[in-house]
């Protein structure tokens, strides 16, 4: 070998392992990232679906072997079906009003400038700035003083009165993106303001409203402080799962939990598949 | 006869349900926690004498638990800051055609129960859990030492609870960053990092308020992560208004509930104001 040919190959760069590793995640920095918060952020969830395949009997504390029974009867832990039935009777009922309500609050702001404005915006700030335990201990006070026990339908007001600001500010950004020459269009050819309403601007609104609504119920089921303030004796899916932590929850309300999970995984990818093919469209 | 104006017509029911449940049960709330027990009544009995020594009786008793809120929720939120920025920002440069994948991925773990996430990790972090048996078998931690029960696991508990809370807004801010901004920077010399601090970050700074405002209202006023992760040395000042409620202390839980929302309000206030006017450096 030359002296020249030597020289070449010293000064190929072969760089000390340390070197070489230490740029390898510099590159793969942002990969490595999403891995480690990606499992962080399933770590309980993958547990939570895991534990309901558990032949656990009455704890499910410890895994003790693979079975289907708590998928094949979720129902089969005491009262944790009558605790789930509650949750979504007072989930469906709490967004139909607060999407109402939400929605004529949206366009009133959205829509119209009027004395008043800033101060119904202070309004609906303010739920959303307000501690939860706050909202829930000062709503079960005002029923006390109205010899109103606590039960079904005070916990279904106290979920519209916290859910409906977020309705608010869901359906008002969707009102502000949206294009007011389509309506003037709609009114140069002769539709008039409620046809206008019907056709053009309800239509493209109904998305932001849907959104809402899906928000609104996520809050109210997934409620657990604002309802064991209000709720009594009536007992929510969150109510069951604190109560019965101390001495482990069943595996059944893994079932419930894991199945909730999917479910909501569904309908969001299926509203990504149909916003796109209508955006190609 | 004079038209009613229709913005008016739209707020009226949404208003009428708001001023009844937020903004009664407020004014109540503030009236309760100025009364003291009737002499000689039963428990729960209370008349108005305008005591607003009771503001001051109930914060010197809860001090320590209001000092411990506030520095878990500050905690809890920086860490959510923390982990949420790089997440948020791969999402909205570096995902690609995962980003729609990517960004379900991430609200996903939400989609289970608030308070099965929270069970499952004192699961995880407790004494038949996987993590505390590794951790000692390497010798992170001694035999005797715990991870439940301390302010380690509360403020873990609420970082991922409210972590969503961070990513959305913060998503949803980067995302709307020009890439052609950055790549201008670059061309002016500027390295990765000056890059960030001067023109991504200050960009960012709507979702970083809006993230961080989102995160530290609910943390400061929880009790659950407290409750189900924490000890006898951990409880935050919702698990003193819960209890305090129960016995039932009125006067005292309505005190500390206001006293709660006033420092929420002015933490909120001076915060906007600062990260309004202020440069971010």
């Amino acid at each position: 070998m030359s002296q020249k040919q030597k020289q070449k190959d010293a000064s190929i760069p072969t760089l000390p392992l340390g070197a070489l590793i230490s740029r390898w995640f510099g590159r793969n920095l942002i990969r490595i990232y999403m891995i480690v918060a990606f499992t962080y952020l399933f770590i309980p969830i993958a547990y939570t679906f895991a534990f309901s395949f558990n032949d656990s009997g009455k704890s499910n504390l410890v895994w003790k072997g693979f079975t289907f029974d708590n998928w094949a009867d979720p129902c089969a832990a005491p009262k944790i079906c009558e605790a789930l039935g509650n949750s979504i009777k007072i989930g469906l009922l709490a967004t139909v009003f607060s999407t109402i309500l939400g929605t004529l609050i949206a366009f009133a702001i959205g829509r119209y400038m009027f004395k008043g404005r800033s101060t119904t915006n202070l309004l609906i700030f303010l739920p959303m700035a307000t501690p939860e335990i706050v909202l829930g201990a000062s709503i079960l006070s005002l029923f006390l003083v109205l010899q109103i026990n606590p039960g079904f339908w005070p916990t279904v007001i106290a979920h519209v009165a916290f859910c409906i600001s977020f309705v608010v500010v869901t359906v008002k950004s969707r009102i502000a993106s949206l294009d007011p020459r389509l309506e003037q269009a709609a009114m140069d050819l002769y539709a008039n303001e409620f046809q206008t309403f019907r056709r053009v601007t309800l239509p493209l609104v109904a998305p932001g409203i849907a959104a809402a609504a899906l928000l609104a119920f996520s809050l109210s089921f997934d409620d657990f402080i604002i309802t064991n303030f209000n709720s009594g004796t009536v007992t929510t899916f969150p109510k069951f799962v604190y109560g019965a932590a101390a001495r482990g929850i069943p595996a059944e309300a893994n079932v419930i939990g894991s199945a909730v999970f999917f479910l909501a995984l569904i309908i969001v990818i299926i509203g990504q598949v149909v916003s796109r093919k209508r955006k190609v469209s | 006869m004079k038209k009613i104006s229709t913005p008016y017509l739209l707020l009226l029911p949404g208003f009428i349900f708001l001023f009844t449940f937020f903004i009664l049960p407020i004014i109540n709330l503030a009236q309760t926690s100025t009364q003291t027990p009737i002499s000689g009544g039963d428990i729960g009995q209370y008349e108005q004498t305008f005591r607003f020594a009771n503001y001051l009786d109930a914060f010197l008793e809860n001090r320590e638990q209001f000092l411990r809120s506030f520095v878990y929720a500050f905690i809890a939120t920086l860490l959510a800051l923390l982990i949420s920025y790089p997440l948020a920002y791969a999402l909205a440069f570096k995902a690609g055609r995962f980003k729609n994948i990517l960004l379900v991925l991430v609200i996903a773990p939400f989609f289970t129960s608030f308070l099965l996430r929270t069970v499952a990790w004192k699961q995880i972090l407790g004494e038949e859990g996987f993590v505390v048996p590794t951790l000692r078998t390497i010798g992170v931690i001694s035999d005797t030492t715990t991870l439940t029960s301390t302010s380690f696991a509360v403020v873990m508990g609420m970082t991922y609870n409210f972590l969503p809370f961070m990513t959305l807004p913060l998503y949803a801010s980067i995302d709307r960053i020009d890439p052609r901004t950055l790549e201008a920077s670059g061309d002016l010399y500027a390295n990765g990092f000056t890059t960030f601090r001067r023109v991504t970050l200050p960009l960012s700074m709507p979702g970083v308020v809006a993230g961080t405002l989102l995160t530290f209202i609910p943390a400061a006023g929880d009790y659950v992560n407290a409750e189900l992760l924490g000890g006898p040395n951990t409880t935050m000042i919702g698990n003193v208004i819960q209890s305090r409620f129960l016995i039932p202390d009125y006067p005292t839980t309505s005190a500390l509930s206001f006293t709660l929302m006033a420092a929420i309000l002015i933490i909120v206030l001076v915060y906007i104001r600062k990260a309004g006017t202020d440069e971010v450096v």
